[in-house]
């Protein structure tokens, strides 16, 4: 084990491994300092960064933060690096690859960041993302393309997707479909029209995915449903011949907090190879969903690395994304401030690590979302998610996630609302994914100037979409 | 039944309590939409981050002996962020062995306004049906989590323990008491091993004599099997 040291203003800093130089390297948050890894002083973490900004990116594949023997995540991490795909920055440091990033950014360079994503870990990227800046997360990111598709086509420039989340206390299927037709009246679901059950069992699951298709195929709409229940409750339905679009599953970046989640790598597989069976798709073949978050963990007290050292929040957050894309997924959004303050305090927090997720999920090569969201005992609130909104925006953000005037009656959390969502597209001119876009002019739902149109009640497109509401 | 000229968008609005068919003013919400949004989540804040009031829940338990602690986080800053330090009683904590049967734990949790509201009615409730139980002083915890009750009960030296504490508060929610019952509590048990009833919080919620009910036979239960937690809440016949 290699100790790194470097000294400022006198001071002699030590970082025995390459797990705490990492964690300590990191923006402050409240989850690295309940695990325990977090930087001592300011200055002890810009001295972190120094010494990371020096260390070659090759590091990481000599040196692991979770041990290879014993965690699938990282043997998937190391099997699967494209060594041709890395060439270009091989020789670089973390800090030559920040400035190298930034100068093809500044250069509208998409092609050469954009080719890098199956020559980087997830261990180089959070490195890289731990000695940049919010700007530089966003100028970044936003040159960073990842397009998928199923029925519509996410990813695409200058668009701004949504997922749209009908979520009900008791699933009841008047309200679900209340919900949906609120968010199609307001532009949202072109990412995805997304449930979180209240239960979890394959009979309610094929219930809402039959209301869901109903919908779509009644309106001819080009999205995709997914009822965001357990992958093994998902095969169920795939067995039962229920229409999936999406397989969909949480996942976090250590084979024992997937455990905890009871997935494995297999069992992702089956599942999407089912849903690709299906064929369900028009524009495209990506047939899975995955939601993560920074402190998934920790809560599951899985964050433990090689001599059972802590790893920090972030960098387990992006092992994740490299689960996610082993499976070519649709969709993957960090769900930001969901799990509560321990984790991510207050609205610095929460808006740093928005950003820091998009980023590095991009950079791997994911279809990167983000549920911009907080609970009531955060230090947050609607001004810091309408500017983390904002920016994502700006950042090129795949799609963020809606729900009925910011607030889901079943989860009980705020997320942004319908209306949010007209507001960053039409402050920073972005419009919905393409053949959603044309479906909302068939609708009437568009104007001449391009904006989602407030429709009189008794308007005909209004009056054919209440009519799915009256049971 | 919907008639002619009815507001259409009534029909959204009767489907769900979700917040449908706010209508627009530009791409963003009307002013008034707006401000009952902003209520909801004030409520909540406040909720939260109230200060529990020993005077108003020592009056609410009329003569009840009650011994006051605090958890080892010092503000509520820190016991945001630090659910391991609430879990721990705060250095020099003192309670008396009593040997009793029985504790019951006031905790402030997330919601302080919970205990406030709720607590007295529910001990109130829970002691008329715990016959045949001694029990301990009411212990009444500040920026206390559910797992203090273990330090708490093992300190009494009582059998079970149960800790009424306030829950994270929704928007539409924000005084919801939930209770949590551990047989032979000692600091290490996990949440595997204890048994829930939430959302006590009459009218809106469950009501005191329905949660008393449900949590003495939950003790009964433990009291037979010498446990709690999920092996407990598989045997028991516990009334709806």
């Amino acid at each position: 084990m290699t100790v790194r040291r470097t000294t400022l203003g006198g001071h002699t800093f030590e970082f025995p491994s390459l797990v705490e130089l990492l964690a300590k390297a990191t923006p402050a948050r409240s989850g690295d300092v309940l695990a325990g890894c977090a930087a001592e002083s300011a200055a002890e973490r810009v001295a972190a960064q120094t010494v990371l900004a020096d260390l070659p990116l090759a590091t990481f594949l000599e040196e692991q933060l979770v041990g290879y023997e014993e965690d699938d995540v990282t043997r998937l991490i190391l099997d699967t690096h494209d060594a041709a795909a890395f060439a270009t920055v091989a020789s670089l440091t973390v800090g030559e690859f920040r400035d190298r990033l930034l100068g093809w950014a500044a250069e509208g360079d998409e092609p050469a960041i954009s080719a890098l994503a199956p020559g980087l870990t997830p261990e180089m990227v959070a490195a890289t993302s731990k000695l940049m800046r919010n700007a530089d997360l966003i100028a970044v990111g936003r040159r960073a393309r990842v397009v998928t598709g199923l029925r519509s086509t996410l990813g695409l420039p200058g668009r701004l997707a949504s997922r749209l989340q009908p979520n009900h206390p008791t699933d009841d299927p008047l309200g679900v479909t209340a919900s949906v037709l609120d968010g199609l009246l307001h532009g949202s679901g072109d990412a995805v029209i997304g449930i979180n059950p209240a239960t979890d069992s394959p009979d309610r699951t094929i219930a809402l995915l039959e209301l869901l298709d109903a919908v779509i195929q009644r309106y001819e709409i080009p999205t995709q449903s997914c009822v965001l229940a357990h992958v093994t409750t998902t095969l169920r339905a795939l067995e039962k011949g229920a229409p999936v679009d999406l397989v969909f599953q949480s996942v976090a970046g250590t084979q024992e907090a997937n455990r905890g989640f009871g997935v494995t790598l297999d069992l992702l597989a089956e599942a999407r190879a089912g849903a690709l069976e299906l064929g369900r798709g028009t524009v495209g073949r990506n047939v899975t969903y995955f939601e993560t978050g920074q402190g998934s963990a920790l809560s599951a007290g899985a964050h433990l690395g090689v001599d059972g050292r802590p790893v920090d929040q972030q960098t387990l957050e992006c092992r994740a994304y490299a689960v996610a894309r082993q499976f070519e997924p649709l969709l993957v959004n960090t769900v930001v401030g969901f799990i509560g303050p321990e984790y991510l305090y207050d609205g610095k927090q929460v808006i740093r690590a928005g950003l820091e997720d998009h980023f590095c999920g991009k950079l791997l090569g994911l279809p990167m979302g983000v549920d911009v969201c907080y609970t009531n005992h955060a230090e947050v609130d609607a001004d810091d998610t309408d500017s983390l909104m904002l920016l994502l925006g700006a950042a090129g953000c795949s799609f963020v996630i809606a729900v009925p005037g910011s607030d889901d009656v079943m989860l009980h959390y705020q997320s942004l609302s319908f209306s949010d969502v007209l507001t960053a597209r039409q402050v920073l001119g972005l419009r919905p994914a393409p053949e959603f876009e044309e479906w909302l002019a068939r609708m009437d739902l568009l104007g001449d100037d391009g904006r989602v149109r407030e429709l009189a009640p008794d308007a005909p497109a209004a009056k054919a979409l209440l009519a799915a509401a009256r049971p | 039944m919907s008639v002619v000229g009815d507001d259409p968008w009534a029909v959204l609005r009767g489907a769900t309590r979700a917040r449908v068919a706010l209508g627009r003013a530009g791409d963003g919400l009307p002013t008034a939409r707006e401000l009952e949004f902003r209520l909801a989540h004030a409520v909540a804040r406040d909720a939260v981050h109230t200060a529990l009031d020993p005077d108003a829940v020592r009056a609410g338990l009329g003569d009840l002996d009650v011994l006051e602690v605090r958890s080892a986080a010092a503000d509520r800053a820190e016991y945001l962020q630090r659910p391991d330090l609430g879990r721990l009683l705060a250095e020099g904590t003192a309670l008396p062995s009593s040997g009793d049967d029985l504790g019951i734990v006031l905790a402030d949790g997330l919601s302080p306004r919970a205990v406030h509201e709720h607590a007295a009615g529910l001990v109130t409730a829970l002691l008329d049906r715990l016959d045949g139980w001694s029990v301990a002083p009411v212990v009444l915890a500040h920026q206390a989590r559910v797992g203090l009750g273990d330090a708490i009960g093992a300190a009494l030296g009582v059998r079970a323990v149960v800790v009424l504490i306030g829950e994270r508060p929704g928007l539409s929610s924000a005084d919801s008491l939930g209770v949590y019952l551990t047989w032979e509590p000692r600091p290490g048990r996990v949440d595997a091993e204890r048994n829930c009833v939430s959302n006590v919080r009459p009218p809106h919620g469950l009501g005191y004599d329905q949660a008393a009910r449900t949590v003495a036979a939950l003790l009964a239960g433990a009291r037979e099997l010498g446990a709690s937690g999920v092996a407990l809440k598989d045997e028991a016949a516990l009334p709806g």
